[in-house]
């Protein structure tokens, strides 16, 4: 049977994804970001992931305008990287696994999770980012992706506590599946950070630090943040932190704390970056 | 009647922040449709040929048009304009994300750097109009 062996998360600043494509990761600015990530690109090759599951939100990429999807899984074959305004990033061909797609969304949906299913999307930073920052400048992706995109743009998202119980959902449903797959999970977007009006470039370290320090075992205290909380404490992109929650409520009930790494500023943004493994 | 945690009025209370919801996303529908149209370089390359006539084939407002050609993302963002979808403007004029971020807080792209740089706007004094800080 398949099993969740990882959770990772990270944020997704499109400037780090500029910085990795232009070659300026040396460069003062971002060498201390870029380092932060050396740690994960290694425990990657041994861990070798099959697919990963990755929470993302798609900033008006792929949808967000005809439709407001809450949770939207993607079941293609393929995601092709968005053309965010400055064209494509050049990075390859995201491949999905339809197979393990279409059993997570069967499962879900009969769970009360009432997904909405995409056939065809193109997947933004949101998702490319933390490919690049785990693997590195590669030709393939070693990993076959099943997108998780959770409306963040929108108020209101979901809240904390419905991503935990889609979290929780998904530990289920990878369990049931009978393939023997390594599968890891994956949250990424915030940390603090605000995009918008006069209070843009808000950075709250206190709240970052007590999120991470949380996040393996007093779980109960982020499941009750409520969105007012996060756009007030975390900026108004800073609710992206739900995303983190559906990763850890994946990794059942106690997990072991393998890495962090906590930096300010990448361009608007914090960046945080932990990695945990579920110990039963 | 079913209890809330907190009322939606208080979101109206976060400082230099406007929340962006179902009825500002129905006043930008347009607005966000000429963002998106950016994301294909044919059609980039005709908006920078005649920013005008380009706006002018989406039902955006007259108010909506002039502030693109302003770049007045503050006002864009008051005429129900989300960030996420404004970027793909500022992408399209080659700015960095950060200069268009720093463009609404009234700081010069310098200034704004190097706040970021020292570790980004405090939280303290900018949590709250009402003064809850």
């Amino acid at each position: 049977m398949a099993r969740i062996s990882a959770g990772i998360a990270t944020s997704h600043v499109p400037a780090i994804g500029a910085a990795f494509d232009l070659g300026r990761t040396q460069n003062p600015d971002w060498k201390p970001i870029f380092d932060g990530y050396e740690w994960v690109k290694e425990f990657q090759r041994r861990e070798d992931p099959d697919v990963v599951i990755l929470c993302y939100n798609d900033h008006a990429s792929a949808m967000m305008l005809d439709v407001v999807p809450t949770f939207a899984l993607g079941c293609a074959e393929e995601f092709a990287p968005a053309d965010e305004g400055w064209g494509a990033r050049p990075v390859p061909m995201v491949m999905g696994d339809p197979v393990l797609a279409g059993h997570l969304a069967e499962q879900l949906i009969i769970d009360e999770f009432d997904l909405t299913l995409m056939n065809h999307m193109d997947v933004d930073h949101g998702l490319t980012v933390p490919l690049s920052l785990m693997f590195g400048k590669v030709e393939q992706w070693p990993v076959r992706v099943i997108p998780l995109a959770v409306n963040v743009t929108q108020f209101p998202t979901p809240s904390a506590e419905r991503c935990w119980q889609l979290g929780a959902a998904i530990a289920d449903a990878v369990q049931s599946y009978p393939a023997g797959l390594n599968v890891q999970i994956w949250g990424t977007g915030g940390m603090s950070h605000q995009l918008q009006g006069p209070r843009a470039g808000l950075i709250n370290p206190e709240f970052d630090n007590a999120f991470l320090d949380k996040l393996s075992n007093r779980t109960d205290d982020l499941r009750k943040i409520t969105r007012l909380e996060f756009l007030r404490e975390s900026g108004s992109e800073g609710i992206e932190l739900i995303m983190w929650l559906i990763m850890r409520a994946a990794l059942g009930e106690t997990v072991e704390e393998l890495h962090r790494f906590y930096h300010v500023p990448a361009s608007n943004t914090a960046v945080g970056h932990i990695v945990l493994r579920p110990t039963r | 009647m079913r209890t809330r945690l907190y009322s939606l009025e208080e979101l109206d209370d976060i400082p230099g922040t406007t929340v962006f919801n179902a009825m500002r996303s129905r006043q930008a529908y347009h607005l966000h449709k000429f963002c998106m149209s950016l994301m294909d370089a044919g059609n980039r390359e005709e908006f920078r040929k005649d920013e005008a006539a380009y706006l002018d084939r989406f039902r955006m407002s007259q108010e909506q048009k002039q502030a693109v050609l302003d770049r007045d993302f503050n006002h864009l963002i008051e005429l129900g304009g989300n960030i996420y979808f404004l970027v793909k403007l500022s992408n399209t004029d080659g700015w960095s994300a950060q200069k268009a971020v720093g463009s609404m807080t009234g700081m010069t792209p310098d200034e704004y750097a190097a706040m970021m740089r020292a570790g980004g706007r405090p939280i303290k004094g900018n949590r709250s109009i009402r003064g809850k800080n």
